[in-house]
């Protein structure tokens, strides 16, 4: 089972406790009938499918019930890092620097 | 509004040499959710709203629990319910909040007995022991959301929605008697 940190609980707890909840800093655009067809397509169907870190959403379902933000990577399926939602991207090399 | 709808009444439940599961009397609920300066809720209430989740404040038989970061569970006798009401109105002007009588909706399961911590193992995916005695967490139990508050060592006190209560009650029922027979 994975452990998961979540950043409003300040606690490392069971994957069971939380749901995944699709790629992070999706961003909702300002002005949706501005948009064009392409543009919403892209909005709402159009996700990364990195092999390697990944920009996640999870929710703490059986506990806070918050949503934050976490980078896993897909292929080990380890956790680099979690954050709070609303908090800026985590720059990726800072995070990967302590696996080499 | 706060009958008991299950159909088991406040009592012992389950018991064994291991552990004993019992229904507690039916008490006011209320689910409060706010955000800011917490002072004049706190003022009101007459007690301080922990702010780190999981922590729990007491004021007379008035208990918060807090479950997330701007949410809480208050739990008082009935009698008490109409007056936390008003004085929590009164300072809505100051800071708006959201104050939800809940009462109706959960039953308690008091659990006890000297393998209560074994017994929750058995729904519980997080380890017991990292809820510390005096504090409360809302967790994962056999797959249903329920809040755990832990008076003491081997004391703890589940809030169960009521359509998942008699779920549990099986399941802790199970618990009770394995873990009296592991001990024979």
């Amino acid at each position: 089972m994975l452990l998961i940190h979540c950043p409003y609980c300040d606690e490392t707890l069971p994957e069971a406790e939380f749901t995944y909840a699709g790629q992070a800093h999706v961003i909702r655009p300002e002005d949706p009938s501005g948009q064009s067809d392409d543009q919403w397509q892209e909005f709402l169907f159009i996700r990364e499918n990195p092999k390697g870190p990944h920009y996640e959403r999870w929710r703490h379902f059986h506990g806070c019930g918050r949503f934050f933000n976490a980078v896993r990577d897909t292929v080990s399926d380890k956790f680099l890092t979690t954050y709070k939602a609303g908090a800026p991207r985590p720059d990726l090399s800072s995070l990967t620097e302590g696996l080499k | 509004m706060n009958a008991p709808i299950s159909s088991f009444t406040p009592s012992v439940l389950a018991e064994s040499a291991a552990a004993r599961v019992s229904l507690t009397a039916p008490c006011a609920r209320m689910s409060l959710r706010a955000r800011g300066d917490l002072a004049p809720l706190n003022t009101a209430l007459g007690l301080t709203l922990p702010v780190r989740i999981g922590q729990r404040a007491q004021a007379g038989d008035c208990q918060a629990l807090c479950l997330g970061p701007d949410e809480w569970m208050l739990q008082a006798p009935e009698t008490l319910a109409p007056g936390i009401q008003a004085a929590c109105d009164d300072v809505y002007g100051v800071l708006p909040h959201s104050l939800v009588d809940v009462s109706g909706r959960e039953v308690t399961f008091a659990l006890d007995g000297p393998r209560a911590v074994d017994l929750l193992t058995l729904g519980m995916p997080r380890n017991p022991d990292s809820i510390a005695v005096g504090e409360g967490r809302r967790i994962n139990f056999d797959g249903v959301t329920v809040v755990l508050w832990r008076d003491g060592e081997t004391a703890f006190r589940m809030d169960v929605w009521h359509s998942f209560a008699p779920h549990l009650l099986h399941l802790l029922e199970t618990g009770v008697r394995e873990l009296a027979a592991e001990a024979a």
